[in-house]
């Protein structure tokens, strides 16, 4: 076998397969952290702050793109491998058990690692919704401008926010959604360590726990801005 | 025996062949001692089919005594029932009361075809193994004791692993029928010992290609494989062999 055959097989083997969902899960985790950091700087005393910080990304230029395109690469194929890893598992019992049961503890077993398939499949429907209405959403040729005190003009993402948030509906559909990553977080944060081989048996249990603290401080601070937004009206 | 004997009610999956079509079949067991294992409560309840006229429950046992892997029954939905580390041969009737129903029922993965009733064909098991769980042996004279040092951590870590009996629980537990316990601890048992060093790569990716054109499914790290093992071999297993699978692929120059 040349190398390169030798490698596209290593990758869509079981291992290879589990190790690239691990590996775009921690690159999309680590999205997330730097997301909701910058999605803070909403909460501050300056309306300036959050726009600037949107101007100061797209001053990467082509980097910027590059980034964009290498995400939406990671979500596509961490979306696709999850699937097919559903679908092979579907073939491999055909005939299911009667009785189901989780015998407990070690078990990792829960209504967070069982639906996977379910809270991923809602994530790629509400990133797509999310891309639309903010990346894709009105520009400054719309009108969404905001001039900064030494007359510089920058895009207005704020006012998209502010607006979107404004209706309940758009709320509710963002805190649902968020509250479903954080159920796929939950055992996804704990699974990409153990996919990565990163795990000792006596780390286990921590890890297992600082995973679900993470996936708490995460869900809760994407939960916290719309409705906070919602009733301050963007105001600071 | 003074302890009250218990009345046991079984809903057990028949099914005459591979391809016949399979049902769970009620029998009431009266006169169960609570101190008889769950294998004997089957039987007893065999003894009295067969003195019916009946055919008796095809189920496989061998050692009794919780080391040889044959035993393989999934009550109430938990493969060897409900104790830890223990298989169904190790389970008794005390752990249970008069009166109760259960469901017993076999190992389902496809990887795992149905022979008759309980009994499923582990073939797959040995493929994996025939794969690449060995170490190669030159023949000739016996090599000297201690000629080649173990590290007191990596034997006992090994052994650890090398517990594993080949029983299937984790398949039968895993929601996606995932071999990878079983896979892994054989792979993390001979990375650990200088014996197993020489066929270290080849070992890896012969034995996880094998676990995949048996029709196992994917991991996907739910963990309930550890808590059913009889031996309960940690998970840490198949992060091993994950690690050694992408040393494998890293290093190999084949």
């Amino acid at each position: 076998m040349n190398n390169q055959s030798r490698l596209f097989s290593a990758l869509t083997s079981q291992v290879g397969r589990k190790v690239l969902t691990g590996i775009t899960g921690v690159l999309l985790v680590l999205y997330l952290i730097a997301h909701i950091s910058g999605n803070l700087s909403l909460l501050g005393n300056d309306p300036t702050a959050f726009n600037k910080y949107g101007a100061f990304l797209h001053g990467f230029g082509k980097l910027f793109y590059l980034v964009e395109i290498g995400l939406g690469v990671t979500i596509l194929l961490h979306a696709y491998i999850g699937i097919t890893i559903w679908m092979r598992k579907r073939a491999a019992r055909k005939q299911g058990y009667a009785v189901h049961g989780s015998k407990g503890a070690p078990s990792k077993q829960s209504i967070s690692s069982r639906t996977m398939i379910i809270t991923g499949t809602v994530m790629l429907v509400f990133i797509t919704v999310h891309v639309l209405q903010f990346r894709f959403g009105p520009g400054e040729a719309e009108g969404y401008v905001q001039t900064l005190s030494d007359g510089t003009k920058i895009h207005d993402l704020r006012r998209i926010t502010v607006e979107t948030f404004s209706h309940i509906g758009w709320v509710v559909f963002y805190v649902g959604a968020v509250l479903l990553l954080g159920f796929h977080l939950r055992h996804g944060i704990w699974s990409m360590l153990q996919s990565l081989g990163a795990m000792k048996p006596r780390a286990s249990g921590t890890i297992y726990a600082l995973a679900f603290i993470l996936a708490i401080i995460l869900a809760a601070a994407f939960i916290f801005l719309p409705i906070w937004i919602h009733f301050q009206g963007g105001a600071a | 025996m003074a302890d009250k004997l218990m009345t046991i009610n079984l809903k057990v999956w028949r099914q005459d062949g591979p391809d016949k079509p399979g049902r769970l079949a009620p029998y009431t067991v009266e006169g169960v001692n609570p101190h008889m294992s769950f294998l004997e409560m089957f039987d007893l309840l065999n003894e009295r089919l067969i003195l019916r006229g009946e055919e008796p429950i095809e189920f496989d046992s061998d050692c009794r005594e919780g080391i040889c892997g044959s035993c393989s029954m999934v009550i109430n939905g938990i493969p060897h029932g409900p104790h830890r580390g223990t298989a169904v041969c190790q389970l008794h009737m005390r752990h249970y009361r008069d009166g109760d129903t259960l469901t017993v029922e076999p190992w389902r993965a496809n990887a795992f075809p149905l022979i008759k009733d309980l009994v499923v064909d582990r073939g797959a098991f040995d493929r994996i193994i025939a794969a690449g769980g060995f170490v190669s042996v030159n023949t000739g004279s016996a090599p000297d004791a201690n000629s080649l040092p173990v590290e007191k951590a990596a034997s006992d870590a090994a052994f650890d692993f090398a517990a594993c009996i080949g029983c299937g629980a984790c398949v039968a537990a895993c929601p996606n029928a995932s071999a990878s316990l079983f896979t892994g601890a054989k792979i993390a048992h001979l990375s650990l010992y200088p014996q197993g060093e020489p066929e270290r790569r080849r070992r890896v990716i012969a034995m996880v290609n094998q676990m995949e054109a048996e029709g196992f499914g994917d991991c996907s790290n739910h963990g309930e494989c550890e808590a059913v093992c009889p031996k309960q071999i940690s998970i840490s297993a198949i992060a091993i062999m994950r690690r050694e699978y992408v040393k494998a692929v890293v290093a190999s120059n084949d």
